[in-house]
Parts: C-alpha cells; structure tokens; sequence
C-alpha cells in the first residue's frame, strides 16, 4: 500500500500527486515510469514519474483523468492509498553534455520533460524548453520548468498564453534561426510527437520521444507494449520508452492505441454512472464541465 | 509383499477414473475440469500399488516424492499423514498433482504400468493435498531453530517457492522479491483456473507463509534493487534466482502488430491475472472476439485455445501446429481435454503472414507443411510444400511459441554469466550455483522453459547449495 502524501488539482484535467514510495524514490531517474493499481479490480497503467526525492521517500506524478482509472485516481485524496505501485520501469533518460538540447513538453507531456530538463541543465548543457498546450490554464509547470531550463518558450494553440501556434511552430524558428541544437527530446501527444520528428528529420538533429503504448506488466513478459523501431520489434517497457524519434512506426502505434476504445468508453460511462448521486458528482462534472 | 505379488499377478485392476465436468458444459465456464477423487475412489486406487522394495516410480519423480509411503497411508485412509509425507519433498502438491506431466514422469515408472494401468499418482497427490485443505486439519510444520542467515529468493514461481520452503524449514529468514502484484509465476499468470484453481494456488501459498517466508511483491530486482543492494546494505546472506522464462517470441512475419495479435503471455495475463473476462467488475478489458487462431502446440498453446474458447462471445478456436499430432509437446491428457471441448486442430501448416481491415486483424496466410527426418529434439522436422500457401479467416491471433529468458536482471548485474540465449549459466551444477559468490539460480530462467516439477527440483537443489554455504562460513 502507497499512501498519497498530497494531491491538488492544476488544470481541469489534469492532478498532482505526491506518493510515499521510498524504496522507488531511491532509484528513479529521469525518464523512467511506475506501474500503478489502484484497488484489487483495477488495472495496470503506467505513469512517468515527474520528480522523486529519496530523502524524504516521495515521488511525484502528474495524471491526466481521461478514462476509468485516471478518473477514480482524480476523486483520490490525501491519506488515500494506492495499492500497488511498481518501479522504476523502463530505461532512464540519457544524461549527458550534448551542447544544445530543445526540450519539447506537450500538455501533461510538460511534467514528463521537467526532470530530464533539470539534469540535462545540471549536466551542462543548454536546454531550451518549449511548453506546448491548447490553452493558458494546460500549461502547466512554468515556472519549475523556468527554474530547471536556460530557456522557455510558451505556446498555445489558442495564443491565451505565451506565442499562438504548436511547438513545431517554435522549433521552427529556432533552427531558422540556425540555434545549433545537438538533441531533441519530445514527450507528449503521438500526434505532436510524429510532428516533431518529422521537423528535425531533414535537419539530422538526433530526435527521442517516450513512446506510451498499451502495458500490462511492464517487465517484458507480455508484448502488449511492442513498437516497431527501424523495421525491428521492440518492447517500450523495457527497451524504452524513449526512442529515436525517426525510425519509429508512428502509424503502428496510432493504431495498436485505438484496440480497447469500446470497452475504455463503456467503463468509463459504467463508472461516472455508478459514482454519479454520491458527493463526488461535483468533481466529477467540474473535470467534465 | 509376497502377497501382494501373487495377487498382482492374478488380476491387475483398472485405474481409478476421477469424475470430470462434461465437455459441453466445461467449454464455457472457468471451473476447473477434472473434479478429483472422492476418498473412497482414492483409497481404492492407492490399494493398487503394490508397495515395491526399490520403487521406480520415485526415480520418475523430479523431487523425489517418497510415493509408496503416501499410497500406502491413502489406502489406510490417513490421508492426513499422506499430505505430511509428500510435503516433506514437495511444497506445492495441489499444484504438482494437477499440471506434472505425470505419463512422462512418476507414473511411466510405475512398475504396474507394464502389464496394467500405472497408478494414478497425480490424482492422488491433488486428492491428498485438496482432503488437507479441505478439512483445515493443517498438519503442524516443524522447522529447524533460526540460524540468523537471511536468503533473498527473487521470483515467486515454483523455483523461488520451492527454494524458499526448503530454506525456511531449515530455520532461515527467507524474503521473496516478486515483480508481478501476486506471487505464483506461471501458475498464476499463465494456467488458467480451468486446470489450477487459483483458490487452490493461494491455499498453498499460505502454508508457505505459515512457514514465516515473506513475499514481497511489485518488486522488480535489477530496477528497485540490484543483487548487489540485496548483499550489501539489504544484508542478505545469499540469493536465489528464479526468474522464469517469460519474454514472449513472436513469429517475427507481416502483420503481428495488427490489433487482434496477442502474444500468448498477454492474452493469458489479462485473463489470469488481470481478471479480463470479469470485465466490466474488473477493469482490464479483453476484446470480444469471435474466431481464434492459436498458433502453437505446447501446453501453452492449449492453455490459450481453451481460454478463448471460454470467453463468452467466441464461435470458434483453431490451433495452428507445424507438425502432426503425435509431436504435439502438449500433456496429451490436455490434447484430448481440448479435443473433446471442441478446438480445431489443424496440423502440419504453418502461418507466413498475417493480413488486416482497418487495423484489425482479419486472415491469416499459411502454408501446407510435410515431416522430414528427425531433427536436434528427436522431432520429425517440417518443411514447407510449395505453392501450398491458403489463407483462413479470423479475427484474432494468439502465438504461442515458447518464451525467452527475461534479461533485467543479468542487465543490471554484469559479473553473472549468461549463454547466447541469456540463460543464467552456472558455475557448479550440483549444488546450482552461479558465476558469482553467494548467488544460486534455478527453473526456466537456467534450462529454459520446462516445467513446473522441474523448476521446483532446482529450487531445492539450490536450496540444500545455499544452506551448504552459508553455513560454512
Ligand atoms: C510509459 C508511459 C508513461 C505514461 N505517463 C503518464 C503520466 O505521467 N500521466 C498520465 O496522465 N498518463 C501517462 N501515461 C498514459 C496513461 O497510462 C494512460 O492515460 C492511462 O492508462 C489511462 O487509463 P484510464 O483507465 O484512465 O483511461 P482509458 O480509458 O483506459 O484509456 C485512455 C487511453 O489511455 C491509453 N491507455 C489505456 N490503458 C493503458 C495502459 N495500460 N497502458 C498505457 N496506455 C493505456 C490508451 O491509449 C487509451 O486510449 C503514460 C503511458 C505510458 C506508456
Ligand atoms: C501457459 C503455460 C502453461 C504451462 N503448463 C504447464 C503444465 O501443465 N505442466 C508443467 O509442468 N509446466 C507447465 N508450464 C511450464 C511451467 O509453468 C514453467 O516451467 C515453470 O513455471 C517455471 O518455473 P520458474 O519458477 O522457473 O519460473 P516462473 O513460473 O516463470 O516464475 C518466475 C517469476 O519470477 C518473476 N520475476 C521475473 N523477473 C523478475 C525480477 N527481475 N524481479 C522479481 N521477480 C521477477 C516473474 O514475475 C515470475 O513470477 C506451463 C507454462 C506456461 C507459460
Ligand atoms: S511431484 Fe509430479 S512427478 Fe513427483 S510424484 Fe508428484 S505428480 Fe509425480
Ligand atoms: S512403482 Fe507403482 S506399484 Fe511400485 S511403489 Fe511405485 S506406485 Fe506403487
Ligand atoms: S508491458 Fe508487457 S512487455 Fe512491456
């Protein structure tokens, strides 16, 4: 059992969490994930872990409430625990002095980026942080990614906040503007993640993504998460998740993405039925609202 | 015993048939198919045995199982005092009685076999061990006076169970790290309720814990903890690793990526462990489909065939095996469960690709395959017939061809060798030690995919090493 130490809400979608995790907190690197069940009849799903502090034993998530689990996770609260938690999953992010590196957070892709900025930052390089959402109130973590980058740029498609457009957009006028990037890290939608590479192609700048496929385990056993890198099967959970962002299928993975809407919909709509009347139907309806 | 020969001569009587839940029904539910013997059908198949001097039976057995003594006690109807003596070599009975390959292990020996039926020594085991259960008259376990010596066991599958019975009896302080969120390995993962109960897995796992052994779970060694934390700061006196055999291959041609492919691993996971066909109470989902193709023909392929078959919407399940019938790897026990159930076997051919509509799986081409000479395993080698390629509707697709070594734990820890297939390789066979000091290994994750009766020997073998050395220090 893992109790949650706190828990607010920053966006309308979108939670923090603060987790006691020791023995997790003290091997976590930037990039890796958890695998989290909430209850005894949950499901498996995989969260990056955001920040970890092994001193105190914590680790921090961000989750978007999009579906069943993500939901009953938003209507958690502090003193609240989880029942199983497993990690660190998955290869840590590679932490070196590559000179120029242009960070790209998507929506809560943002809280996936921050601990990778910081120690790439920490290592020496450059980095340059651009924070993408649809508007001003999804833009979250500017000001720990402000303190954890050299820079920021913010852009939204609604232009409620920072620059109007994508973080192509950005990405664009940095490499006009010959800024000699040696890497690019992207996390966030596949969409804005297929984007990306297909920007840097052209201009050979070496590109990784954290690719987000369908887990069971987490440890390989499965081959639910698999994703084809240069023509070859990969597992994202042991492999990855980070990839080069030009030899993977984009497509298959779209694809492999879409297996369980049915059922994700009808569990979904079981569960705001079943929670509706109670309390909670006021939360509830503000993340729906 | 001169009595008992003469009387074997003059009539050898039949083997003892347990009752079973008929194919019709069975086919679509989850309970378990064969129902055991009542205790005056096991007395009367234990009176059988013929008590022999120099049993060849027990050399049949992986684990050594002292068999006439238990018969004998079944036959008297002690049957608690049987459950006690087949503890004394075997920790999970219930278990072993249920999925051993028995036709090719105890029971091939069994002297009565040459002229009769051998003795029906699994369903004896599964009867003794249910009768202890049941009736909650839980023998006492006696263990040796704590030694102050602390085992790690990584991996909670028969190995590391087997491993950490044995340690535990001998008065070692024994903590299980597993990486799944229930202990058990394949046989919580992988064989499904129909054939071990998992009422009946956790019976048998609390009598491990009534030994004092604590597992830990979601713990993945070589992530959370390397081998190196376990002996250092986490003080452990040793380690066992049982890891298993559990990275699934794929068939590596067009199409396994489509949606609709599963690797026999995750359908069986999402039903087994993830409760899937509980969906919506449970909240893993598992897609209904209607037409199955399982490809494979080991215990494993069977296994997935007839949980497909279970699931509520599904019409039809065929199983794909390159070779005929009678190389089928498969317990021929669970061949003619699955054939009377009514699977499709269709032999000799084999799938080159796998085609799609939108995404989703929707044929799979194969082609005709003949048998040539045997080959490396003894089996008659298939090659393909050419222009023989045909294609067969389904909509989904399930490869069941055997697993890998999983490598998280040889990737975290260098000084420990692997060979080419990154099986743990080890330094001193008899006692299951490896390259590096204080850390033993056995099961799938040394041989390969085996079994469980054979995972559970090289736990115990590793345990009786592990004891040797830490006591001699
Ligand atoms: C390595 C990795 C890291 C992730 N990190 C985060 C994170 O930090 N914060 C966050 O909010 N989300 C993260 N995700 C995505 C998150 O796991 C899914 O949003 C979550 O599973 C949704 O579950 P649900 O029941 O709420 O929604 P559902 O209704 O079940 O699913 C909504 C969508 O989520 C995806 N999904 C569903 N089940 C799984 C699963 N078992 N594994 C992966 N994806 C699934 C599917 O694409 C689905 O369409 C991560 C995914 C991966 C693979
Ligand atoms: C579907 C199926 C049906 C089968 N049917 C039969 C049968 O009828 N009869 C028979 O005799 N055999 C059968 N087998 C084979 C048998 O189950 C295996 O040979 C046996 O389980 C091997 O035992 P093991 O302890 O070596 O490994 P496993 O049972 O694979 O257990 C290994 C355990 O280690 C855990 N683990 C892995 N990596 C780590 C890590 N890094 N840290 C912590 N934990 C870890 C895994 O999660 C798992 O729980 C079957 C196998 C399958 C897949
Ligand atoms: S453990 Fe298996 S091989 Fe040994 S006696 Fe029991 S059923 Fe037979
Ligand atoms: S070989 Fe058969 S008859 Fe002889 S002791 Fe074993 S089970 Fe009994
Ligand atoms: S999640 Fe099962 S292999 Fe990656």
């Amino acid at each position: 059992m893992f109790k949650i130490l706190k828990k607010t809400q920053l966006a309308p979608q979108v939670f923090y969490y603060l987790l006691h995790a020791p023995d997790i907190a003290k091997k976590a690197l930037p990039g890796q994930f958890v695998i989290i069940r909430l209850d005894e009849t949950g499901e498996r799903i995989p969260i990056t872990i955001s920040d970890f502090d092994p001193i105190d034993g914590t680790l921090t998530f961000y989750v978007q409430a999009v579906g069943k689990t993500s939901l009953e996770m938003s209507l958690m609260h502090a003193g609240d625990f989880i029942l199983d938690v497993v990690g660190p999953l998955g290869n840590s992010s590679q932490i070196d002095l590559f000179g120029t590196v242009a960070l790209v957070g998507g929506g809560f892709g943002i809280a996936a980026i921050h601990p990778i900025a910081r120690a790439l930052t920490q290592a020496g390089n450059k980095t340059i942080s651009i924070l993408g959402a649809r508007t001003e109130e999804l833009v979250i973590l500017e000001k720990e990614m402000r303190t954890a980058s050299t820079d920021v740029h913010v852009v939204t498609d609604d232009g409620s906040h920072g620059a109007i457009g994508l973080v192509t957009d950005i990405l664009q006028i940095l490499i006009d503007k010959k800024e000699p990037i040696n890497r690019v890290i992207a996390i966030g939608p596949l969409i804005m993640m297929k984007a990306v590479a297909d920007l840097t192609r052209p201009h050979k700048i070496p590109t990784f993504l954290s690719m987000n496929p369908i887990m069971i385990d987490g440890t390989g056993m499965c081959g639910a998460c698999r994703v084809t890198v240069n023509g070859e099967m990969k597992f994202a959970c042991v492999d990855g998740p980070e990839f080069d962002g030009h030899a993977v299928d984009f497509e298959g993975l779209l694809n492999r993405l879409k297996t369980y809407i049915p059922e994700e919909t009808e569990a979904k709509e079981k569960y705001l039925k079943d929670t509706a009347g109670k309390c909670r139907i006021a939360e509830v309806s503000q993340i729906y609202g | 015993m001169a009595k008992n020969e003469k009387s074997k001569q003059r009539y050898i009587a039949p083997r003892t048939r347990a009752p079973e839940q008929n194919p019709e029904e069975r086919s679509k539910n989850f309970q378990e198919v064969s129902l055991g013997y009542t205790p005056a059908m096991a007395q009367l198949e234990a009176s059988r045995c013929v008590q022999c001097k120099k049993p060849k039976c027990v050399i049949g057995c992986p684990v050594r199982v002292a068999i006439p003594d238990f018969l004998e006690q079944v036959a008297k109807g002690d049957f608690l005092e049987a459950a006690r003596i087949v503890k004394e070599s075997n920790a999970l009975p219930a278990v072993t009685g249920r999925v051993c390959p028995q036709e090719d292990q105890c029971e091939k020996h069994c002297v009565i076999g040459i002229k009769g039926e051998p003795l029906a020594i699994g369903k004896l085991e599964r009867f003794v061990a249910d009768y202890e259960h049941l009736h909650q008259e839980v023998n006492t376990i006696e263990t040796a006076p704590p030694t102050g010596k602390k085992i790690a066991i990584i991996g909670a599958g028969p190995a590391g169970l087997a491993a950490a019975s044995d340690l535990a009896k001998l008065g070692h302080e024994v903590v299980i790290f597993e990486a799944l969120h229930k202990p058990g390995g394949v046989l919580f993962y992988g064989i499904p309720e129909f054939r071990l109960p998992k009422e009946i897995l956790e019976a048998e796992l609390d009598y491990l814990k009534r030994l004092g052994i604590e597992i830990k779970v979601n713990y993945v060694i070589g992530k959370i903890k390397t081998l190196d934390d376990l002996m250092g700061e986490d003080g452990f006196n040793a380690i066992f690793i049982g890891t298993g055999a559990g990275l699934p291959y794929f068939l590596d041609i067009p199409g396994e990526n489509l949606n609709g492919v599963y690797s026999a691993n995750e359908f069986l996971t999402r039903i087994n462990l993830m409760h899937a066909w509980e969906f919506p109470v449970f909240d893993t989902p598992i897609h209904h489909h209607k037409i199955f193709a399982v490809i494979g023909g080991g215990n494993t392929a069977l296994d997935a065939a007839r949980t497909a078959l279970r699931l509520p919407t599904t019409e039809k399940v065929m199983l794909i095996y390159r070779r005929s019938r009678e190389e089928l790897p498969a317990r021929l026990e669970e061949v003619e469960h699955a054939e009377a159930e009514g699977i499709e076997f269709h032999y000799l051919e084999s799938p080159t690709e796998i085609k799609g509509a939108n995404g989703w799986v929707s044929k799979i081409v194969c082609q005709k395959m003949e048998l040539g000479e045997p080959d490396g395993s003894g089996r008659k080698h298939p090659r393909p017939v050419e222009n023989s390629a045909f294609s067969i509707k389904t909509d989904a697709v399930i490869i069941a061809l055997g697993s890998g070594v999983n490598p998280l734990i040889a990737k975290s820890a260098s000084d420990l060798k692997t060979d080419s297939h990154g099986h743990i390789e080890l330094a001193d066979p008899n006692i299951n030690l490896t390259s590096r000091p204080g850390v033993f290994a056995g099961g799938d994750i040394v041989t390969g995919a085996a079994t469980v009766i054979s995972a559970m020997g090289a736990g115990k073998k590793a345990a009786e090493g592990i004891h040797q050395y830490i006591m001699s220090r």
